[in-house]
């Protein structure tokens, strides 16, 4: 129940809470910067049309993330 | 006007010149001093920008960058200030051309201090972006806007700890009704000249970081010297192998063993 998983993999309307990313350099860098640290909970929004990207709440603001994105975010189910 | 390029005979660039070929920024004259104003998209920066400046402003682009600048003049006690409006950015280092935009002004406009507009109804995302400044620069003050919004959400902000924990003047402002601006104007007046001497908050990096950055500091500390720039951070910028701001410190620093110091930047070639 406690496994870890990538972010993409957590379905819409579910919560989740960081617990590391897989990303080096300036996508590393850039995921940080959006608030996504390690212990920081994400809320699953909604997906585009398309499938991608979807749309994440971080810390109170809405941000999109493709899934090549967010599969590299490690995350625990809530 | 202080010494100009001795190498080049093209090259009769003053300090004011320097900013306008580099940032076309204006500066009216030797004493105007000059305020960068920097933030998340979306937090009121442009409000405040024109609630300051009124109808005393133009825009046109960054040299040679689409995008869009801001810039406007306004008074403060006899003082003219010239404001710069920088794009909002959540960081200064994740490479967008907006964030090189914002970092290279900071870091080599050499601004006379720094306006930091925040969204008081989401402090946490904010402070990112404030720490990050406050690595570069210790002449910042922080506005802390949205303040009517965050009031209606029931978020109180304790100002005065936030100053205490940052080490800067922090001001409650709602731009949207000027309430806080004129605070605002007197703790920038005072920063920038120098009267209110700030004691930023310095991040503590693990021991390995560290122990790799004291390497460095030694020749990172001549390379910057006579440049407003802190040598940890620039020596931080080199361990990330940031190729965009090692041109931009390359270049600076390269015309500076050539021209006399502190007409580094002045050149256009
Ligand atoms: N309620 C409230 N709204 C504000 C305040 N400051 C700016 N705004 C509004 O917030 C929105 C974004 O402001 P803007 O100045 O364009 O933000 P910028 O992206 O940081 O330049 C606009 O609709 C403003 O009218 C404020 O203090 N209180
Ligand atoms: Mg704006």
């Amino acid at each position: 129940m406690n496994h870890y998983l990538p972010l993409s993999h957590i379905p819409i309307g579910r919560k989740a809470r960081v617990i590391n990313l897989e990303l080096e350099g300036f996508s590393r860098r850039r995921i940080l910067d959006m608030g996504l640290v390690p212990g920081t909970e994400v809320e699953v929004l909604r997906r585009s049309p398309l499938g991608d990207p979807t749309a994440y709440l971080i810390r109170g603001t809405v941000i999109g993330l493709r899934k090549d994105e967010a599969s590299h975010i490690i995350v625990q189910k809530q | 006007m202080g010494e100009v390029c001795r190498s080049c005979a093209a090259c009769q660039l003053s300090s004011t010149d320097s900013l306008r070929v580099q940032y076309n920024v204006n500066r009216g004259s030797e004493g105007d001093l000059i305020i960068a104003l920097a933030g998340n998209p979306n937090v009121g920066k442009s409000t405040i920008f024109n609630a300051l400046t009124g109808l005393r402003q133009h825009t046109g682009n960054w040299p040679g960058k689409t995008v869009t600048q801001a810039q406007g003049t306004y008074r403060h006690r006899e003082q003219k200030f010239v404001l710069v409006d920088l794009p909002g950015t959540y960081s200064l280092l994740s490479n967008s051309v907006d964030e090189e935009v914002a970092r290279d002004f900071i870091c080599f406009g050499q601004p006379d201090a720094t306006i930091i507009v925040v969204d008081a109804t989401s402090l946490a995302r904010n402070l990112n972006l404030v720490l990050q400044v406050l690595e570069i620069t210790p002449k910042v003050v922080l506005s802390v806007n949205l303040m009517d919004e965050a009031k209606s959400k029931g978020i109180r902000v304790d100002l005065d700890a936030l100053s205490q924990k940052l080490g800067v003047p922090v001001i409650g402002t709602t731009a949207r009704s000027g309430a806080g601006l004129d605070e605002l104007k007197e703790k920038v007046y005072q920063v920038a000249l120098g009267y209110l001497e700030t004691n930023p908050i310095s991040v503590t990096y693990d021991p390995e970081v560290d122990e790799v950055v004291q390497k460095l500091l030694p020749k990172v500390k001549s390379l910057v010297q006579g440049i407003h720039l802190n040598p940890y951070w620039v020596a931080m910028r080199l361990m990330d192998g940031d190729e965009s701001f090692l041109q931009r410190l390359t270049h600076y620093t390269s015309l500076g063993e050539v021209w006399p110091k502190g007409e580094a930047a002045l050149c256009p070639r």
